[in-house]
């Protein structure tokens, strides 16, 4: 019985979702891709964040008078599904752009699309650094600070770090190693007298943490670098309390004060662990405090940084839709390239030389707060601070 | 092949598992045309016997030859190149396949076709088939689902399987186990009368001894392993040590009401 | 010296768990036959129940009394999936049992986010079990010692239950031979049901007491089910000892392999798993299988080549299918070029699995080397489109040559597992081998030519392709190389009996498959214009079994059927909605349940019942022979 119901309950949704193509000649089409079925936990909120954006852009009159509308798909977190996805939309949908994703391969995947298919897409999420340089395309353009930096936010908190043993773990991918490799060298090149005395490349999300600490702690390293996040993180934190790895050593972690990944840790949260990340309970400017009201009120629930980049992508596509005042990918291009729009965390410009937005992180210190994980001490880092110099940066893409 | 070569000679041939003497220096030849049976009680060694004849099973030590060919230890696809047709005790045939294409594959076998990726199977070898079919009285069931067979077809047709390849020799294991008594007398005729024809030999294990003293030309006596008589059907029938042991057993020229005990 | 003891120790924790499941996969195995999918989910539902209960019940008794109730709660969902839905299909063919359990597997994950929330849970601490114990200078937890005492207990308690109890020795007896149960008059059915439950609550009890180290979330499952299969095969299906001397041989290899090679401790285990079943088939502790009956209750159609109505019915349909660039927009066009290309890979594995009794659990291995061997042809040699099409699947066809070479030596699940083991190894190449294969961010931009391009004629490219490969595969099905292969798949005993050298004949067609699931590769990474470590992925191919499942493994048209229904069902759920795995979690349930010989299979047999109308039913006659 209840098999059938579920059944019914799925075909509904199925139905809903179809009567949802119905519409006019006076909207705007964004089509929107995210991992909505593998990574519920960090979309979810993602989600909450774009709706906001519609819902506060088509109020306030829509885009140059045209309705806005989001047209959302799951890639189950399939670069394949990814781009059945992304054709959907351009092909059947008609979307005037692409936006979103999460994981790096899906990124560059729609990314690789949008560039064959001459479409604009707008990358929410993926962090790797080829989205916008070494893979980089004109037609690609990314909101969220990418791997390079966040690791040079963190390697100047690093550097001031007395430590000189340094261990690395991260998962063994594509975003584990680069994260590692620009870390490194970034920290090598400020502080040349630093000596890196072990790695671990436990496989993502399947971290065996016990070894893994105490392979580490083996190496006696005065400070760690931590890539490791989700699951994988709550096994290597609640190993290493218990083991007594922290004590004593500094960490540096990426990603860990993001709500996503701090609030699962509740009070077993290591303190102290310099990392970069989103405290929205100690933001105190006018952007954010009208962001947080809104989300607050809207839906009883506090925003995570998916929110904040779920908010500031669709919020940004409106911006780019509405200078161009048309949906023709060469325009788009054109009005985004050195736009600046306003955001949460304040003003931000995407970079006409790679497509970079610069929308910063917070950097501070986790502690323990009521039982719960927070950051502490936390300050806002410009993107456009932590950029390679334009020369560097016109190394690193590929000439059109 | 010169005159005087054995069709199958066997020469202490031995098995033993785990220290258990399964066969001990068994010896015995088999004459083109001439209708062998292997007798004795059960866990005497027939099977473990018939199996390294055809190559199932390797042999610890001994020398088994095939029209002067040694194939101690070949294989059993080797050994059936050679010209050596097996039925097995239960049937090993192939459920879903049709009647006629269980014989197909053994002749695409036979002439060295198994590796021919384009020529529809129906088309190939079908005369020949059905003539192998027609000559165990099969004829009417080439279209028929193996799967479907009644027990009796099944061991007509794995008689026709292994003569699909002209075999110069046959080895029948229990060829006429889980059949009715008719059934068995007709196939053990059509065998015999097949072997005399063709001049094909045949050794064949059996607990029916009616089917063994009506057919067989010779008879060899496994008892525990070791061969303890062989010789006309009418001197195993005067044997002592035979008596002996068939008596202990009651199954001589009973065995009607013990058959399916050794299935 | 003792940070190598601690190490050694701190393997010997994440054996216990490893074990508890593992060994609860290896008896329901046993007994049933069931290669139980789903088990990872049931250890899934073993670790949130018990999150739930933890966290209403306080103090020690609560604790411990949530970790026991979660592990019988999850129990009892196990005995109600056993009677309502793996009941019916007992009878099923082989593996069919699978997909049913893959259904589940689906329809768990999508339920415990809705049920439990799409957050990451920290279940509470081991009372009493908080800390950690000094060990010169090194801390061991104290719960990975309760668990490093718990693995033995659990074992000891296993063998006591199996040796010493009626119920044990009828369990040993049916893992031997299930047969001789059935005649000893045992009730069949609460011994199987009996057994799954025992099995899933070890399953929920391995998943419930991860809580006080892990996070519980919805995809623990899919973490654990391989590594449990590894362990299981390792030790030997069946052999309880086994289960828990592979499950400390895999937790060790973990925890010393990654101070050795910290960087290829994904692909050790596999490594080590492919060793042990190329050295010993059986496993460490495993026992040769007594040679498989055929499932009663198996009406068999014999396969026949098409009449030639129905060889025109199919060639309009192939017209039909050609026409879709007049009506459909470039959105179907890139969908229906799609399903033309899992139609080529379900076709491929179709030939393996249901032409030739090897049902490959690591199948999309080849699809995925084809699309990497167009990747590499395009990018590096800069090959043109025509050259890369024809000479990427080589490397598909690289693969199978070497590792089909070992794989036809094995059969049934030990074939199944060393398919698996080497998918995983080159999955975990493409994965972690960053400098060559571009690692998780893959190859991009391996776009199709000019004359490609265009979603019209790149659908017409794959549905020529998809034919031609659907026809030749056809062809060689009905050739004698085809009726050799099911003769080695039917017989293996009779088949050697009259000449067929069946290792030969089995890895050509080994060779055959890897080649086509090539093809269909080269074509999937120009379709995507990437190719990704996915293109291999163990989902790809549990997609290729499910699709060759669904259309009915004993039919020879099933695998298209299959391929279209499943991959145009999955396109449009994950189009439609968040719960895809939902639905067609429960769309494959009620398939099993419905057409317990996939669509084309119940579909064809309606039809040869009303044609030839069989004297007697097989079922009737294997129920009878049974009860003798």
């Amino acid at each position: 019985m209840r098999r059938r119901f579920l059944l019914a309950a799925g075909l509904a949704i199925a139905a809903a979702g179809m009567a949802k193509t119905a519409a006019a000649e006076d909207v705007i089409k964004i089509g929107e891709i995210n991992s909505y079925s593998l990574l519920p936990a960090f979309t979810e909120p993602y989600r909450k964040g774009w709706q906001l954006a519609v819902e506060e852009i088509n109020a306030a009159g829509g885009i140059n008078g045209k309705k806005l509308v989001v047209v959302s798909k799951d890639d189950g977190g399939k670069p394949a599904d990814a781009q059945t996805a992304a054709n959907e939309l351009v092909s059947s949908e008609n979307v005037a752009m692409l936006a979103g994703t999460f994981l790096s391969n899906i990124g560059l995947a729609v990314s690789d699309f949008a560039n064959q298919k001459k479409v604009f897409f707008l990358a929410a999420e993926p962090l790797t650094d080829a989205v916008t340089w070494s893979k980089g395309n004109r037609y690609t353009f990314r909101l969220r600070p990418s791997n390079y930096m966040q690791a040079a936010m963190l390697v100047e908190e690093a550097a001031k770090l007395p430590a000189k043993r340094w261990a690395t773990i991260a998962p063994n991918y594509e975003y584990g190693q680069s994260a590692v490799a620009v870390f490194k060298k970034l920290l090598s090149e400020k502080r040349p007298d630093i000596q890196w005395v072990d790695e671990q490349w436990p496989p993502q999300g399947k971290i065996d943490a016990g070894p893994v600490v105490q392979a580490v702690a083996a190496a006696n390293p005065e400070a760690i670098l931590n890539v490791t996040f989700g699951a994988d993180l709550v096994k290597l934190v609640r190993e290493g309390n218990t083991r007594g790895l922290f004590k004593g050593r500094n960490v540096v972690s990426f990603l860990t004060g993001e709500p996503e990944y701090l609030d699962p840790l509740k009070d077993e949260t290591p303190e102290g662990w310099i990392v970069t990340g989103y405290p929205w309970y100690s933001i105190k400017t006018p952007e954010h405090d009208a962001f947080l009201k809104a989300y607050q009120a809207k839906y009883n629930d506090y925003p995570r940084l998916g929110s904040i980049v779920g908010y500031q992508t669709i919020k940004s596509a409106a911006a780019i839709l509405a200078k161009a005042g048309s949906t023709d990918a060469d325009k788009l291009i054109a009005a985004a390239e050195g736009l600046s729009v306003p955001s949460p965390f304040g003003e931000i410009t995407f970079r006409k030389i790679d497509h970079q937005s610069t929308l910063g992180a917070f950097v501070g210190k986790t502690a323990v707060k009521d039982g719960k994980g927070v950051m502490v001490d936390a300050a806002y880092r410009k993107g456009s601070d932590y950029l390679p110099s334009d020369a560097e940066v016109e190394k690193l893409r590929p000439k059109e | 092949m010169s005159l005087g070569v054995a069709l199958l000679s066997v020469e202490g041939l031995t098995k033993s598992y785990g220290g258990i003497h399964a066969v001990r220096g068994v010896s015995f030849m088999l004459q083109a045309g001439e209708i062998l049976a292997l007798i004795g009680p059960n866990g005497a060694g027939k099977s473990t016997c018939f199996d390294m004849l055809n190559g199932q099973n390797v042999p610890d030590s001994g020398r088994i030859s095939v029209m002067g060919e040694n194939t101690t230890g070949r294989k059993p696809r080797e050994v059936w190149r050679l010209g050596v047709g097996r039925t097995f005790q239960i049937t090993a045939t192939y459920p879903t396949m049709t009647v006629r294409e269980n014989i197909q594959v053994a002749l695409v076998s036979y002439h060295r076709r198994l590796f021919d990726v384009w020529s529809p199977m129906a088309s190939i070898e079908r005369g020949e088939a059905d003539r192998l079919l027609d000559l165990v009285g099969m004829a009417g069931y080439a279209e028929r689902p193996c799967g479907e067979l009644a027990y009796g077809d099944l061991k007509r047709l794995e008689l026709a399987i292994a003569l699909a390849n002209h075999p110069k020799l046959l080895l029948m294991d229990e060829p006429t186990a889980g059949m009715a008594p008719r059934e068995r007398v007709e196939l053990m005729r059509l065998t015999a009368k097949i072997a005399r024809e063709q001049s094909i030999g045949v050794l064949f294990t059996e607990h029916d001894m009616d089917v063994v003293f009506e057919h067989a030309d010779r008879i060899l006596v496994l008892n525990r392993g070791t061969l303890i008589a062989q010789g006309s059907p009418a001197e195993v029938r005067g044997n002592r040590e035979v008596q002996a042991i068939y008596l202990g057993e009651g199954l001589l020229y009973d065995s009607r009401h013990r058959e399916g005990a050794s299935a | 010296m003792a940070f190598y003891i601690v190490q050694f120790l701190t393997g010997l924790a994440s054996a216990a768990s490893l074990f508890l499941v593992a060994s609860g996969l290896s008896i329901i195995f046993g007994v049933t036959r069931i290669v139980n999918f789903a088990h990872g989910a049931f250890y899934m539902l073993g670790a949130y129940v018990a999150f739930t209960l933890t966290e209403h019940w306080s103090g020690a008794l609560g604790f411990w009394g949530g970790i026991v109730a979660a592990a019988l709660v999850v129990a009892a969902v196990g005995v109600i999936v056993e009677i309502l839905l793996l009941r019916r299909i007992y009878h099923a063919p082989e593996l069919f049992q699978l997909l049913a359990t893959f259904g589940l597997t689906l329809m768990v994950e999508d339920l415990v986010v809705l049920i439990w929330g799409p957050d990451d849970l920290l279940g509470r601490r081991a009372p009493g079990f908080k800390g950690a114990v000094d060990f010169f200078g090194q801390n061991i937890p104290s719960y990975d010692l309760f668990l490093i005492v718990l693995g033995p207990v659990v074992l000891g308690a296993l063998w006591l239950l199996f040796q010493r109890t009626r119920w044990g020795i009828l369990v040993r007896a049916a893992t031997q031979d299930r047969d001789m149960v059935a005649a000893l008059g045992v009730n069949q059915k609460w011994l199987f049901t009996s057994v799954f439950a025992v099995g899933v609550f070890l399953a929920a009890l391995g998943g419930a007491l991860q809580i006080p180290r892990d996070a519980v979330h919805h995809a623990m499952d899919l973490r654990i089910i391989v590594e449990v299969f590894v362990v299981v095969v390792i030790g030997g299906l069946g052999s309880i000892l086994g289960a828990f001397v592979a499950a400390v041989l895999v937790s060790e290899l973990n925890a010393f392999g990654i101070l050795i090679f910290p960087t290829i401790s994904l692909i050790l285990v596999f490594l080590v798993m492919a060793v042990v079943l190329v050295v010993r088939p059986w496993g460490l502790f495993g026992k040769k299988e007594a040679p498989v009956r055929r499932t009663p209750g198996l009406t068999v159609i014999p396969w026949r080549a098409l009449t030639s109505l129905e060889r025109l019915a199919a060639l309009v349909a192939l017209a039909l299918a050609a026409m879709l660039p007049f009506v459909g927009g470039n959105y179907a066009l890139t969908v229906g070029a799609e399903i033309a290309i899992f139609v080529i890979f379900a076709a491929s594995l179709h030939f393996l699995m249901a032409v030739g009794g090897l049902a490959s659990f690591g199948h999309a291995a080849y699809f995925g080397l084809g699309a990497y061997g167009v990747a590499f042809l395009a990018k590096l040699a800069g090959l043109p489109m025509i050259a890369c099409l024809l000479l990427g699947p080589l490397l598909g066809t690289l693969g199978a040559l070497v590792f089909g070479a070992f794989a036809v030596q094995l059969s049934g699940v030990y074939f199944a597992m060393l398919t698996l083991a080497f998918a995983q190894i080159v999955w975990s190449i493409a994965f972690q081998w960053v400098a060559v294969t571009g690692g998780d961010n893959g190859i991009l931009g391996v776009w199709p030519e000019k004359w490609a391009a265009s979603p019209s004629h790149f659908y017409w490219l794959s549905l020529g392709v998809a034919a031609l490969v659907v026809s030749a595969l056809r062809l060689i099905t009905f050739s004698p190389f085809g009726y050799a292969l099911r003769a080695m798949r039917d017989s293996p005993l009779r088949s050697e009996a009259i000449g067929i050298n069946g290792k030969l004949i089995q890895w050509t067609a080994f060779v055959v498959a890897g080649s086509t699931a090539g093809i269909g590769g080269a074509l999937f990474a120009y379709l995507k214009g990437s190719v990704f470590p996915d293109n291999m992925g163990i989902s790809l191919s549990v997609d290729a079994l499910v699709m060759v499942l669904l259309g009915g493994v004993e039919t020879v048209a099933g695998p298209i059927f299959g391929a279209i229904v499943y991959k145009a069902l999955n396109i449009w759920l994950v189009s439609q909605t968040d719960l895809s795995k939902l639905v067609l979690g429960i769309f494959i349930v009620l398939v099993v349940v419905v057409f317990p010989k996939g669509i084309v299979g119940m579909f064809e047999s309606i039809t040869y019942r009303r044609r030839a109308a069989p004297p007697k039913s097989p079922v009737l006659a294997a129920k009878m022979e049974g009860a003798q």
